[in-house]
């Protein structure tokens, strides 16, 4: 690390850019039939209003997920802010499996917020916490809420308390500008990062969620470019002849498998970052691009077309010979693997179009999950539970997000530009 | 970056600098494949001079008729069929009239931009790109240019020419850019 540590370059330029606005919005475009109801009751509040309604940011995370469908506040009969208050036949009547109550109390820029997750079939307590924060942790604090109650009720852990990189661009031809955003998870909060008027591509977050990998062409070609999100400062860690390009973390943290042709085709290679010693895993006539680790850190999957047509093969590192893993169809790019390796998503050509897919690794089913015929750069949630992807809208790209099932899918249109390469950050806390 | 705009407009004027330095009087044939085939004509003998023309690149440029040849080719931009990085045969005078001027001029370079449409995957296409301007590389190579003069770089999918999910926008973003 030290050799990438003395050649970090200071980046308070990039802060100087004109602040793009590419806040994100969610629509829902598809909901789960089957999702669990639940009732997220607005929490009480002692000493005035908060700034932010943080039972609707949780109805909100938990309707997103997939799993639950959030009760409509019109069709509440009653408004409790504790467990104790709850009169449990209420909510029986309105067929609703979970409640959510809470009291916020506001005292000079502290809030201790206490909230309840009760199961309305017995009236059990399941979860009661107390949590305090100030005014701008808020929405991070809902978030929390979210992934404790999400965990409690499904034994998943939550992943609402996480970010997205992406990639925006404005204009066209000559005149496109293109930043590079981090936002969270639901799409609000979004800081630039990076501003230029040459192409980024491909961010990647680091495992630890303090970094993240990019390509960026400001030096006129593509370069594989490493910044600390919190403060900005980023190394330049390759600039081969030809490609520099799809970086993506090892679990460890301390490599980058990339694509680079400077031997001639582009061929997958993975890089120690504190050595940069480069190995390469990949050769031959075709194309290698697109390279993810598996969980387990031992082999590497990536897009060929030694076949034709571009295809997902998997070769473990240190030797073995390539597997080709995917055979519906004549286009199978860009895989991900699911956090437990057993399922890949990837972009699938299918009739109608590009689409995000999961095929599992065991019987090779493949499952289209995506509607648009637009689809690329599928990014998976660190719990496993959702994929979000770039797709277009009225001509637009704008990010879309799915559930790993399939069963419900949502739309994060930005205000305005294109917006593309989603990345869904590890877990953060 | 704040200093891009810059850098390019920079860089813009030096290229038309070069091109007005470069140009012969009757410079006022845009576009025109007539011209390109007229000035290949005199390449070979125009080329030394041409190297000098980048030189002075004052923009006045009245550098008598002979000079014919040592101008930048117009058409810099020659477009691929569908998953196809084949030179089209209509495609083939354009190559040939930049291999003559980059062989005509030794001290010229031209970075090849590779481009596709916006279909598939965004790191594959950036490796279509690449495969694209490769064709013409090699296409110059045989021709005779030396490898040192030309340089590839692939923008894939992520500067398109004409935007739009149709056909008609799809044609325009497969091509190879010449940028001198």
């Amino acid at each position: 690390m030290r050799a990438l540590m003395t050649t970090w370059l200071a980046a308070a330029l990039l802060f100087c850019a004109p602040l793009v606005q590419a806040e994100l919005t969610i629509d829902i475009t598809r909901g789960n039939e089957q999702a669990t109801p639940i009732a997220v009751v607005p929490f009480g509040a002692d000493g005035g209003q908060l700034p932010v309604d943080l039972a609707q940011v949780v109805a909100d995370d938990l309707e997103r997920s997939g799993y639950f469908a959030p009760l409509e506040r019109e069709a509440m009969f009653a408004t409790p802010s504790s467990g104790d208050e709850v009169k449990f036949g209420d909510w029986q009547a309105l067929d609703t499996r979970y409640l959510v109550v809470g009291r916020v109390r506001h005292e000079a820029g502290r809030v201790e917020i206490r909230y309840e997750l009760m199961d309305v079939s017995d009236g059990s307590r399941m979860l009661g916490e107390v949590l305090t924060a100030n005014d701008s942790q808020l929405r991070a604090a809902a978030h929390r809420i979210s992934d404790k109650i999400f965990e409690e009720i499904t034994g998943i852990r939550g992943a609402f308390s996480t970010r997205v990189a992406y990639v925006t661009s404005q204009g066209v031809g000559e005149q496109t500008s293109y930043q590079l955003f981090v936002a969270d998870a639901d799409g609000r909060n979004s800081k630039q990062v990076l501003s230029s008027d040459e192409p980024i591509m491909s961010p990647a977050w680091s495992p630890d969620g303090r970094k993240l990998a990019y390509v960026s062409f400001e030096s006129g070609r593509p370069a594989i470019y490493v910044q600390e999100v919190a403060s900005g400062r980023r190394a330049q860690l390759t600039s081969f002849e030809g490609l520099n390009s799809a970086p993506a973390w090892s679990p460890d943290g301390r490599r980058l498998a990339m694509a680079l042709s400077k031997d001639g085709q582009p061929d997958i290679y993975v890089m120690d970052i504190g050595s940069r010693n480069l190995e390469r895993v990949t050769s031959g006539d075709s194309i290698e691009t697109e390279p993810a680790w598996a969980p387990d850190g031992r082999s590497l999957i990536y897009t060929s077309d030694r076949s034709g047509g571009p295809q997902i093969y998997r070769q473990a590192l240190g030797g073995g010979s390539p597997e080709r893993l995917t055979f519906t169809g004549n286009y199978n790019a860009r895989g991900r693997f699911s956090p437990d390796g057993e399922s890949l998503f990837l972009i699938h050509r299918g009739g109608n179009g590009y689409q995000v897919a999961r095929q599992d690794l065991d019987s090779g089913r493949l499952v289209e999950l995506s509607e648009s015929g637009q689809s690329e750069s599928p990014s998976v949630a660190p719990n496993g539970t959702m994929v979000i992807f770039a797709t277009q809208q009225g001509g637009n790209g704008v990010l879309g997000a799915v559930t790993a099932d399939g069963r419900a899918s949502f739309r994060l249109p930005a205000a305005q530009g294109d917006v593309r390469e989603p990345a869904w950050s590890p877990f953060l806390n | 970056m704040q200093l891009k705009p810059y850098v390019r407009s920079l860089a813009v004027a030096v290229s038309l600098a070069f091109v007005a330095g470069c140009s012969s009087g009757g410079g006022t044939q845009e576009g025109s494949m007539d011209g390109i085939a007229g000035g290949n004509g005199a390449g070979g003998a125009g080329g030394a001079a041409g190297g000098s023309g980048q030189v002075s690149g004052s923009g006045l440029g009245q550098g008598a008729g002979q000079m014919a040849g040592a101008r930048i080719p117009e058409v810099r931009t020659i477009y691929f069929a569908y998953d196809s990085d084949a030179i089209r045969p209509e495609f083939q005078s354009v190559l040939e009239s930049h291999a003559r001027f980059l062989q005509g001029n030794p001290d010229a370079s031209v970075v090849l931009q590779g481009h596709t449409d916006e279909r598939g995957t965004r790191e594959y296409n950036l490796a279509l790109g690449e495969r694209r301007a490769g064709a013409v590389e090699r296409f110059l190579s045989v021709q005779g240019v030396s490898p040192s003069q030309v340089e590839v770089v692939s923008y894939g999918e992520e500067r398109p020419a004409a935007r739009g999910g149709n056909e008609e926008a799809y044609a325009q973003n497969r091509r190879v850019v010449f940028a001198y």
